[in-house]
């Protein structure tokens, strides 16, 4: 039940004007856009088939996988109804150790405290690992509006760091890119680059090796996310393909992590199932290259000082919503994005958001306030691949469908005048609600009949919503007869509808 | 056993066949079928686009007029989908506790067609000849929301003189999704020319399917591309014998997709 069924004052949501949780256009429109780029449907046709089947066989493998995504489900619901005594025991235990924690209701709050943090040590630089929260917050724009430079150092989002561009994927945040792309831009933002490479992956790879050693070697400060935190033992865990997260979390003299509050597993035994669960439904691999886990300081071993900053930034207002809460149970996999056949289209960029696919089209919505991403949850056939694949058994389309309902309720409460989808809606459910009103209706829609006469299809009408129709697709030509007046004349001879 | 038929606005309307043949079939396995009259439509349309509110008097309408019968048969896994999944739902938020258990009880009764003649009725020859080359699109709601499986494929492995070739990612949407079809049109056509592009490619003169929604979707691209293959629902194909085969007329969607001479194309 949403917090306006029950009169009660809305927690807050993302503030607006930080971060990236928000596009510039709706679903639609990108879209319209983004379908037209033929490099980038290739691509994503490409990888997402690619990685489908990966991740089809690894899981094939298992034959206790449904136990491991029902154990992975009830972990999550389970640290979700606890998650406030969790989060002081986190926050316990990662004191204990030499650790700091922060906490931050928002994305402003949460770059304030980095950007303090990162100016305290003396550093104009950072190394950071892949992470889905700092993109989330735009922690890159407000350290560099400090004057403090951040260096990406996974590959793909090194790729998207240098071409000034935005990530479109969870994973793997360059997929809408190109081997040939990727050299072009290497070339041209690099600077130390080898002015012959070639665009083989090996050869790209090491240049982007040779690139980020620099940093490693020199940078004082180290910012990452976190895939889980152990509550009761305060550890923090990353898990990674390349070891360039495993170089920033143990060189540097300082790391600061930034983690989503929903990002807690109570007991380390957990971790053995999240840890079978997230690279086969990620990488399809079955096991990921680095699983790196800290604890705190641990003297003269790995970085002196340990920050963690928690970061709510609506996730509150998430767990409030009975309905749409299982949303905060997702450990960031994107298998849902390599399924669905919408986002294998669009691609992630028209999602408007860091979060894309279907993920993303029930977080984002959640995570602003409905009204900030209205076309989100629109943004799906609810086909239902992305609950068939999800390792911690995300219910999407029904939360997609929660969520549709939540945006109409929440326009009809805030609008004088209905929208004309809702007036049509209405009209719709009245006519369909008496059977006598429903079956005139039906009878009128013979008149459509006159269109079509001549291949037996309806072609173009240039009507709102039938236009949408047809311009891709022939209308069904309405029938002489609809099934119910067939019925009453084949059943009008005898009084029982019982003979057949 | 009372056998209601709920044919689904959809079909009411614009595929009256598909509920004729319906009955059909279960009359030829020695069935009675009834069409209790007050029945309009299950208020997917309503629910899946935000408007659950306005879906109370449809679920109310659904739940009274079924409640008499020992199975409800609908030619839609979609609809029956919703009838199982969504109108709990509504009934929660919006009905009272009566209905919230009527509900449950119509749902638990309420069958797509090919459970209702594998699960149900235990058959899967249907006694249908149908000599046309067939490919099966498994409807996204009946392979992911009732989890019908392979029943379908069943059914038409036991029509004579069928061709039945596997359609390339039959698992993935055609990009229909009710009224997704109409707000991100550029994404349903996109996903609904791939589907069309592993239809043709199979060489089938016909996509079936056990949803009429779906199949009005991949059916008007197919047509509008002049591809001559079309869209014939899973009833039609069950319906069409030896002595009443089913003839491919030139024509659209109502147009020589009828089975035996009562057809009025």
């Amino acid at each position: 039940m949403s917090a306006v069924d029950l009169g009660m004052p809305a927690l807050p949501t993302s503030p607006r004007g930080t971060g990236h949780l928000r596009g510039d256009e709706s679903f639609p429109d990108a879209a319209r856009r983004s379908l037209t780029d033929s490099q980038l449907r290739r691509n994503l046709g490409k990888a997402t088939s690619t990685i489908r089947a990966k991740r089809a066989a690894v899981v094939a493998e298992l034959p206790d996988w449904e136990e491991l995504r029902e154990a992975g489900r009830q972990l999550k619901v389970h640290t979700m109804a606890h998650l406030p005594d969790h989060l002081v025991q986190l926050e316990e235990a990662v004191t204990a150790r030499g650790g700091v924690v922060h906490w931050a209701r928002d994305a402003e709050e949460a770059n304030r405290i980095v950007v303090d943090l990162v100016r305290a040590t003396g550093a104009d630089e950072v190394v950071k690992v892949k992470s889905m929260a700092t993109q989330e917050i735009a922690l890159n724009e407000a350290l560099e509006a400090a004057g403090i430079a951040a260096f990406e150092t996974d590959l793909a989002e090194l790729i998207v760091q240098l071409g000034h561009d935005k990530p479109s994927h969870i994973l793997v945040p360059a997929i809408h890119r190109n081997r040939a792309e990727i050299r072009e831009i290497f070339l041209r933002e690099m600077g130390d680059v080898d002015p012959e490479l070639s665009d083989e992956p090996a050869a790209l790879a090491a240049a982007a090796r040779q690139h980020l050693r620099r940093k490693f070697l020199s940078a004082k400060v180290a910012v990452s996310g976190a895939n889980f935190a152990v509550a009761e033992t305060g550890t923090l865990a990353v898990v990674e393909s390349e070891g360039n997260g495993r170089m920033c979390l143990t060189l540097p003299e300082t790391l600061i992590t930034v983690m989503g509050i929903e990002k807690l597993v109570p007991r380390a035994q957990d971790l053995e199932v999240f840890l079978q669960l997230l690279p086969r439904s990620s990488t399809g691999e079955r096991m990921n290259p680095y699983t790196s886990m800290w604890t705190g300081v641990t003297p003269g071993d790995g970085p002196q000082a340990f920050h963690l900053v928690l970061l709510d930034n609506g996730r509150t207002a998430v767990l409030s919503d009975a309905q749409g809460r299982d949303a905060l149970n997702c450990i960031r996999c994107s298998a849902c994005l390599n399924v669905c056949p919408v986002y294998e289209r669009a691609g992630g960029h028209a999602y408007g958001s860091v979060y894309p696919g279907p993920i993303g089209a029930i977080l984002s919505p959640q995570l602003t306030g409905i009204e900030d991403n209205a076309s989100l949850p629109y943004a799906s056939s609810l086909c239902g691949a992305c609950y068939d694949v999800c390792p911690v058994k995300i219910d999407i389309p029904s939360i997609l469908v929660h969520l549709r309902a939540e945006h109409t309720e929440t326009y009809a409460a805030e609008h004088r005048l209905p929208s004309v989808e809702a007036s049509a809606m209405k009209a719709a459910a009245w006519v369909m609600s008496n059977p006598t009103r429903w079956t005139l209706a039906l009878r009128s829609g013979r008149l459509g009949r006159v269109l079509g006469r001549r291949r037996g299809v309806i072609g173009d009408v240039p009507l709102p919503v039938a236009a949408q129709w047809t311009a891709t697709r022939d209308l069904t030509r309405p029938p002489q007869q609809t099934f119910r007046d067939w019925w009453a004349a084949e059943h009008t001879a005898t009084p029982s509808e019982d003979e057949g | 056993m009372r056998i209601a038929l709920f044919i689904t606005c959809l079909a009411d309307a614009l595929f009256p066949d598909v509920g004729r043949t319906t009955v059909t079939v279960l009359e030829r396995l020695g069935h009675t079928v009834e069409f209790p009259r007050d029945q309009t439509c299950c208020g997917q349309m309503h629910v899946n686009t935000g408007y659950q509110e306005q879906a109370l008097p449809l679920v109310q309408r659904f739940a009274d007029t079924f409640a008499p019968y020992d199975a409800v048969v609908a030619p839609s896994g979609s609809c029956v989908g919703s009838v199982r999944h969504q109108h709990a739902l509504v009934a929660e938020r919006f009905g009272t506790r009566e209905l919230q258990q009527q509900v449950a009880a119509v749902a638990a009764r309420t069958y797509e067609l090919s459970e209702l003649l594998v699960d149900v009725l235990g058959v899967t020859d249907v006694g249908a000849y149908f000599p046309h080359r067939v490919t099966y699109h498994p409807t996204c709601h009946s392979l992911r929301m009732l989890r019908v499986g392979d029943k379908p494929l069943q059914l038409l492995q036991s029509v004579q003189a069928i061709d039945l070739v596997e359609l390339p990612a039959a698992d993935q949407c055609c990009g229909f999704g009710g009224t997704f079809a109409i707000k991100n049109v550029d994404t349903s056509s996109a996903m609904l020319a791939d589907k069309m592009r592993h239809v043709t490619s199979t060489g089938a003169e016909i996509c079936t399917a056990g949803d009429s929604s779906c199949l009005m979707h991949i059916g008007g691209g197919l047509s509008r591309l002049r591809t001559g293959a079309k869209t014939v629902h899973l009833a039609q194909i069950l319906a069409a014998t030896r002595d009443r085969p089913m003839v491919l007329a030139p024509g659209g969607q109502d147009a020589g997709v009828h089975a035996g001479p009562e057809a009025v194309a």
